[in-house]
C-alpha cells in the first residue's frame, strides 16, 4: 500500500513524527530547560507557603472527587449493564455531557447554584455552609469534570465478561455482595484502574471550572493550576514553569499508570 | 474516552437482574439519578434559567453584540481548522503507529496519551516555552490566531490518532493487496479500500476533537489570551462576562455554546452510524 512506496513510507514517518516534536516533544522539553534555567528563584517560589497550600489543595480535592465517582461510576456502570429501566439512554447521555461542556461554563452553572444569589445560596448562607469560593465548591467542580471517565470504562469491560460467572455463583448460593466482591469487581479491577487513573488526571489539571467557582483566594482556595496561571502572571515565570514541571511529572507517571492498565486490561 | 460516542448508543442486552435484594436496582437507580442531579443536572438547570432572566432581547443582544458574535465565529473557525489538521495529521501519526516500524515506535505510541494527562495550564505554558516572547528558535506567536490554533491541536491531538488506530489494526491486508495486483495505486487503494473503513472512526474522533475544541479555555489562557476582535474565543467572553458580573449575558452565551456542541456531537454520531452503514 503506500507503505510499498519507500517515498512515501518516509515522508509519512517524517512527518508524523515532525508534527509530535513541533507541538509536543519539543515545547515539553523547553519547559524543564525553563524551570531550571533559574532554578533558585523557581525553588524558592514553588516552596512558598502559598505554593504549598496550593499543591496540597490540588491533592485534596482529587482525593474527595476521584472516589466518589469512582464508587458512583461502578455502581452506574452496573445498573446501565445488568438492569434494563426506562430512561437508560437519557443517564448515558447525562454521564457524556461533562464532556461537551466548556469548563467556564461549569464553574458558571455551579456559581448560579451555590453563590449568595443562587439557587441554594441564600439556604446555605443562613445555614453556616459556604460552598462557591470554598473548598466545597472546588470539590463539586472537580466531580462534574471527571463523571464520565469510571463509568465509560467500565461500561465495555462488564459487556464484555457477561454474567454467567456472577449467575454461577448465585446459584451456588452467593449473596449479591459475595458475588459482587469475589467475581465482578475482579474481573473489572483493570478497567475501574484505568478509570480512576485518568479521572485522576483530569482531576489534578482542571483548571476553568475551578478558575470560576474558586474565587482563586491565595493560600485559601488557590489551586496547583491556578497558582501556576497567577505567579505566571506576576512576573513570576520561573515558579510557573517549575510548578508545570511538576504537574508534567505527574502527568507523565500517570500516562506510565494508564498504559500498564491498558495491557493488563487486554 | 474515544469510545464514548458508541458506547452510548449501545443498549444493553436484556440480562436478568441481580442486585442485593428486591428493589435494590430501584434503589441503585434511585441513587444514580440523585447523584447526576445534584451534580450535574441542577447546575444546568441554573444555567439555563439565568440565561432567559433579561427575557428574549437580553439574550439575543448577548450573543449578538459585536464582541460576541466575533467570538463566536473565530470559536466556530478555530475548531473547524483543528478538525480538519487532527483528521489529516491523525490519521496518518494513526498510520505510522500501526504500519510503520523504527526504533523507539511503543514509547511514541505511550506519547500520544500525554495531552489527556496533562493538566491544560502546563499546555498553554509549554507552547509559550517554545513559542512565546523568549523563543529560543525566535519564533513568537503568543496571544495570536496561531496561538490559540496550535493550543486547540496541542489539546485535541489524541482523540482521531486513538480512534482510527484500533481500526487500523483489524483492517485486512489482503484486500489492499488484492487492490494492489489488480493495478490500483497505492493513492486509490487508499481511497477505495482502506478509507471506507477508517470513516466511522474518524467522524467519531473529529466530533469529540470539535466539541473539545470550542469550550477550550485553559490552554489559551497564558499563551492565546482572549484578546476581543483578535482570539477571544467564546470561553474567554463568558470568563470575562463572569468576571464583569454580568451572570446572565454569560449563562446566554453558555447555553449558545453547550447547545452547539450537543447539536455537533449528535450530527456527527447520525453520520458515524450512517458511515459504519456504508463502510461495507
Amino acid at each position: 500500500m503506500l507503505a510499498s512506496g519507500r517515498t512515501s513510507r518516509w515522508g509519512l514517518r517524517t512527518f508524523a513524527l515532525g508534527y509530535l516534536a513541533l507541538l509536543l516533544m519539543v515545547p515539553l522539553g523547553m519547559i524543564f530547560y525553563r524551570a531550571f534555567e533559574h532554578i533558585g528563584p523557581a525553588f524558592t517560589s514553588i516552596t512558598s507557603a502559598d505554593a504549598m497550600h496550593a499543591f496540597y489543595l490540588t491533592i485534596l480535592v482529587t482525593a474527595i472527587a476521584v472516589p466518589f465517582n469512582t464508587i458512583f461510576g461502578v455502581g452506574c456502570a452496573l445498573l446501565l449493564v445488568r438492569t434494563n429501566f426506562r430512561g437508560k439512554a437519557l443517564i448515558n447521555a447525562i454521564i457524556d455531557l461533562p464532556f461537551a461542556i466548556s469548563p467556564v461554563v461549569i464553574g458558571l452553572a455551579l456559581l448560579l447554584v451555590y453563590s449568595r444569589t443562587g439557587w441554594f445560596g441564600p439556604w446555605l448562607d443562613a445555614n453556616g455552609f459556604q460552598v462557591a469560593f470554598a473548598v466545597p465548591g472546588i470539590v463539586l467542580a472537580t466531580i462534574f469534570v471527571t463523571v464520565p471517565f469510571v463509568v465509560r470504562e467500565v461500561v465495555p469491560v462488564l459487556h464484555e465478561i457477561g454474567d454467567e460467572q456472577e449467575q454461577a455463583a448465585r446459584t451456588l448460593g452467593a449473596n449479591w455482595w459475595q458475588s459482587f466482591w469475589r467475581i465482578t469487581l475482579p474481573a473489572i479491577r483493570w478497567g475501574v484502574s484505568y478509570g480512576v487513573v485518568i479521572a485522576t488526571a483530569r482531576a489534578l489539571g482542571e483548571f476553568g471550572a475551578v478558575a470560576v467557582i474558586s474565587g482563586r483566594i491565595s493560600g485559601q482556595t488557590q489551586t496547583a493550576t491556578i497558582w501556576i496561571q497567577q505567579a505566571f502572571g506576576n512576573y513570576d515565570q520561573a515558579g510557573a514553569y517549575l510548578g508545570a514541571v511538576v504537574l508534567a511529572l505527574l502527568a507523565v507517571s500517570i500516562l506510565v499508570a494508564m498504559n500498564v492498565f491498558k495491557r493488563k486490561e487486554a | 474516552m474515544s469510545t464514548a460516542l458508541t458506547e452510548t448508543s449501545s443498549a444493553a442486552p436484556s440480562r436478568p437482574a441481580v442486585w442485593p435484594r428486591l428493589g435494590g436496582a430501584a434503589l441503585g437507580q434511585g441513587l444514580v439519578i440523585a447523584y447526576l442531579s445534584i451534580i450535574v443536572l441542577i447546575p444546568i438547570a441554573a444555567l439555563v434559567a439565568q440565561s432567559t432572566d433579561g427575557g428574549w432581547s437580553a439574550f439575543w443582544n448577548a450573543i449578538s453584540n459585536p464582541e460576541a458574535w466575533w467570538a463566536l465565529k473565530w470559536t466556530l473557525i478555530a475548531s473547524l481548522i483543528v478538525v480538519v489538521v487532527n483528521v489529516l495529521a491523525g490519521t496518518a501519526i494513526a498510520w505510522v503507529l500501526v504500519r510503520d516500524k523504527f526504533p523507539g515506535k511503543a514509547a511514541l505510541n505511550g506519547v500520544i496519551d500525554l495531552p489527556f494527562a496533562l493538566p491544560t495550564v502546563v499546555a498553554g505554558i509549554t507552547l509559550l516555552a517554545l513559542y512565546g516572547p523568549n523563543s529560543p528558535i525566535g519564533v513568537n506567536a503568543a496571544y495570536t490566531k496561531i496561538a490559540v490554533v496550535a493550543a486547540l491541536l496541542f489539546v485535541t491531538l489524541p482523540f482521531v490518532v486513538r480512534a482510527v488506530q484500533p481500526v487500523l489494526m483489524e483492517v485486512d491486508i489482503e484486500a489492499e493487496e488484492a487492490a494492489r495486483s489488480l493495478g490500483a495505486g497505492p493513492l486509490t487503494t487508499f481511497r477505495r479500500v482502506i478509507l471506507p473503513s477508517l470513516t466511522p472512526a474518524i467522524l467519531a474522533g473529529s466530533a469529540l476533537a470539535f466539541a473539545r475544541a470550542i469550550g477550550e479555555f485553559g490552554s489559551l489562557v497564558l499563551f492565546a489570551g482572549f484578546i476581543p476582535f483578535k482570539t477571544e474565543v467564546m470561553s474567554g467572553l463568558i470568563y470575562q462576562g463572569i468576571g464583569s458580573g454580568n451572570l446572565t449575558g454569560a449563562a446566554a452565551q453558555s447555553v449558545i455554546l453547550l447547545a452547539i456542541a450537543l447539536v455537533v456531537l449528535l450530527i456527527f454520531g447520525r453520520l458515524t452510524k450512517w458511515s459504519l452503514r456504508h463502510a461495507g
